[in-house]
C-alpha cells in the first residue's frame, strides 16, 4: 500500500533517496490520521536538522503535529506549493504533498529506516 | 443515524463542536472560564441578577461592578496564516498579559480565531497583540464577538 522505493520511520514521515540528496514527506497514514491539515510550517533553506529533531509542524483543525527528519541532513528545497494548498498534503502525500528536499549529512543512517514492507506492518500493529 | 437521516442528521465529534460553540462565542469553563475568572471579565454579567438579596460572592461581585474589571475576555483573529491554541501565550508590547483560552481554526469563517483576556485599556475592539506561536511573535486583532452569527430570515 505503501510505494516500495521509499523508506519510512516510526514517526510516519517517507524519505525518498536519490544519491547524496532525499525528498522527505509524511505517509498516507499519517495524513489520514491527522484530518485535513489546514497549515504547514516548514524549515528554511540551509537549515540542518539531526536524525529524529523536529524540522516543522503540520496542523489539521484539531491539533499541531511535528514533523520529524528521518535522516540528518541539509535543507536544499522547500515544497512552496504545499505550503500555500495545505489541502495537497491529503491528496497527494507521495507525490506534490512532499514536503522538503535535504542533503544528506550520514548515508549510514538509512539503516535504520523502515521498508515499505516494515512500515505497512508496523502501522497495522499500531493500529 | 437512519431515523435522522432524511432531516440531514450527521454524526459531530468533539472537535467539530468545540470549533461550532467558539464561533458563537461560547465560553467554555475550564478553558475561557475557571475559579481565577470574573463574571464581568469574561462578560457574564447579565447572568446574575443583582438586588436579589445576598449569596456567595455578592460583595465582591458588587465591588468588581464599582471598580470596574481589570480585564476582559475578548475575541481575536489572527492577521497571519498561524493558529492560536489554548494555552500559548498573549504579548502585548513584549509583556505577557495572558494566554489563549481557546482557539481554533474557524471553518464557516476561514480565518483563525481565539479568545484571550487582556487587560481593559487594551481589550477594545481593532486593538493588537501578539500570540507567541513556537516561540515567534504572531499579530491577532482584537474583533467583536460572537465570531459568527446566523442569519435569520
Amino acid at each position: 500500500m505503501n510505494p516500495e522505493g521509499l523508506l519510512y520511520t516510526k514517526d510516519h514521515e517517507w524519505i525518498g533517496i536519490t544519491g547524496d540528496t532525499a525528498t522527505v514527506g509524511i505517509t498516507l497514514h499519517a495524513q489520514e490520521a491527522l484530518g485535513d491539515v489546514v497549515y504547514i510550517e516548514l524549515p528554511g533553506v540551509g537549515d540542518k536538522f539531526e536524525a529524529h529533531k523536529s524540522f516543522g509542524s503540520v496542523e489539521s483543525v484539531k491539533a499541531v503535529s511535528e514533523l520529524f527528519m528521518p535522516m540528518s541532513g541539509e535543507v536544499t528545497e522547500v515544497n512552496s506549493t504545499v505550503k500555500d494548498n495545505p489541502e495537497t498534503l491529503n491528496s497527494d502525500p507521495y507525490g506534490k504533498g512532499w514536503l522538503i528536499r535535504i542533503r544528506i549529512a550520514n548515508p549510514a543512517e538509512a539503516s535504520a529506516l523502515l521498508s515499505a514492507q516494515a512500515y505497512d506492518n508496523y502501522i497495522a500493529t499500531e493500529a | 443515524m437512519s431515523a435522522g437521516k432524511r432531516h440531514g442528521l450527521l454524526p459531530a465529534g468533539l472537535g467539530a463542536r468545540n470549533t461550532l460553540r467558539l464561533e458563537a462565542g461560547l465560553l467554555l469553563y475550564g478553558n475561557d472560564i475557571d475559579r481565577t475568572t470574573t463574571l464581568l471579565e469574561a462578560g457574564l454579567g447579565w447572568i446574575v441578577k443583582p438586588g436579589k438579596g445576598r449569596f456567595v460572592g455578592s460583595e465582591s461581585l458588587a465591588r468588581e461592578k464599582a471598580e470596574g474589571p481589570k480585564r476582559r475576555l475578548v475575541g481575536f483573529e489572527m492577521l497571519g496564516p498561524e493558529i492560536a491554541r489554548e494555552r500559548y501565550p498573549v504579548k502585548v508590547d513584549d509583556q505577557e498579559v495572558g494566554h489563549v483560552t481557546s482557539g481554533s481554526p474557524s471553518i464557516t469563517l476561514n480565518k483563525n480565531i481565539g479568545l484571550t483576556y487582556l487587560p481593559v485599556d487594551l481589550a477594545a475592539v481593532g486593538g493588537t497583540c501578539d500570540v507567541l506561536i513556537r516561540k515567534r511573535a504572531c499579530k491577532a486583532q482584537v474583533v467583536s464577538t460572537p465570531f459568527y452569527k446566523r442569519s435569520r430570515e
